[in-house]
């Protein structure tokens, strides 16, 4: 996959990321849910390629998917925003010290035409988290650049034994707005 | 102030053993093949003490993760036996994990707790289920039925090789004293893990 033309396949941003997951031989999916999410985690549980379930804690899901990597299948951990904020400790005392490529997919909330003030000043805390444990990461906006971003990422995590972060930002997913 | 003894109310009748002693009674009933993960400090330092494997995964953080790191071990290696060795406040951290335990009830997963009812690494602080919280009943209540206190290191012994070959997860807990672990463990992440795959056939 050489360029971002190549995947304007027509598909939405749920089903192009389960196509860059099980490219990926990401079997593994642990997830908290998310609404925005919601849609992508129906399709993952309906593919038998993927063994998907949801976990009370997104820094449990973390500890699974480490384990999982480390008995040879690679995983993934789906959250939202405020459940990024709860995984520093994991990522900075054993992810990344015992070098585990951990694929994070994090639905943006709190900007965009967030309506929750208990979301917006959460997800100001997760690109200075991820910069300070100099963990790679990309926001992720339009559909035509989804599938390259993941595709590559997901490899480069595997490469280099690090975890990597892609955050759906509300321009790719059109986010979850207020209704009155 | 709460006493740093053990105080459970709950599981009155199950003697007070020593993790030491325990944990190398569990290493002798292996058989060979099985992952054993300890979680962060005394635990996975008397795994350690008890003599190295190249199958033992220990943990220098991210408390409360040695049962789902041993879950992931479990759901990627179905055919392995994998043993989880887990301290009383690191689950109290992630009670939720046997929540999810329970409902993937991977056959091949195995969960002791030592509880010695205090932080016994920090000072021997109680910590907050040691007058009020039976953690055998936690887990029967979120679904891991057959989980059950080890009466006397016999009894231990007995439940070990029960689990070893049981076809659903359940927690075996033991009361230990405030003993500090034999050894303490090598510190290298990186070599841990690396021998950990080699270990379980995950890297040749």
């Amino acid at each position: 996959m050489s360029s971002i033309e190549e995947h304007s396949s027509g598909d939405a941003w749920d089903a192009i990321a389960l196509r860059a997951l099980k490219a990926n031989d990401v079997k593994l999916i642990a997830y908290v849910p998310d609404r925005v999410l919601a849609t992508l985690i129906e399709s993952l549980h309906a593919d038998s390629f993927f063994t998907c379930f949801p976990t009370a804690r997104e820094e449990e899901a973390i500890g699974i998917v480490s384990g999982a990597w480390m008995g040879g299948t690679l995983g993934a951990v789906l959250m939202q925003t405020s459940g990024f904020a709860t995984l520093a400790n994991v990522l900075a005392s054993l992810v990344l010290p015992y070098q585990l490529p951990i694929v994070m997919l994090v639905s943006e909330r709190g900007t965009l035409g967030e309506f929750n003030s208990g979301q917006a000043l959460v997800c100001r805390t997760m690109r200075p988290v991820l910069d300070s444990l100099a963990i790679e990461h990309h926001t992720i906006t339009r559909l035509d650049e989804l599938e390259f971003i993941a595709d590559r990422s997901i490899k480069q995590a595997v490469a280099t034994q690090a975890p990597v972060a892609l955050i759906f930002s509300p321009l790719l997913t059109g986010g979850k707005v207020f209704k009155a | 102030m709460v006493k740093s003894e053990n105080t459970a109310a709950r599981a009155s009748n199950a003697k007070v053993m020593n993790r030491t002693d325990l944990t190398r009674r569990l290493v002798a009933k292996l058989k060979g093949e099985e992952a054993v993960v300890a979680g962060i400090g005394n635990t996975n330092f008397d795994l350690w003490a008890a003599g190295h494997r190249p199958q033992n995964f220990y943990m220098l953080g991210s408390m409360g993760l040695a049962f789902p790191i041993a879950l992931g071990v479990a759901l990627a290696q179905p055919q392995r036996r994998v043993v989880a060795l887990e301290g009383d406040g690191s689950l109290l951290m992630q009670l939720g994990c046997l929540s999810t335990i329970a409902m993937l009830a991977p056959a091949n997963l195995s969960l002791i707790v030592m509880d010695n009812s205090v932080y016994q690494i920090t000072g021997g602080q109680a910590t907050p289920a040691a007058s009020s919280t039976d953690l055998v009943a936690v887990a029967q209540g979120c679904g891991l039925a057959g989980s059950t206190w080890a009466s006397d290191e016999e009894d231990f012994e007995r439940l070990v090789e029960a689990a070893l070959s049981a076809k659903a997860p359940f927690l075996i807990a033991a009361r230990i004293d405030g003993e500090p672990a034999a050894a303490t463990t090598h510190r290298d992440p990186v070599q841990i893990r690396e021998r950990f795959m080699r270990g379980i056939g995950a890297r040749h």
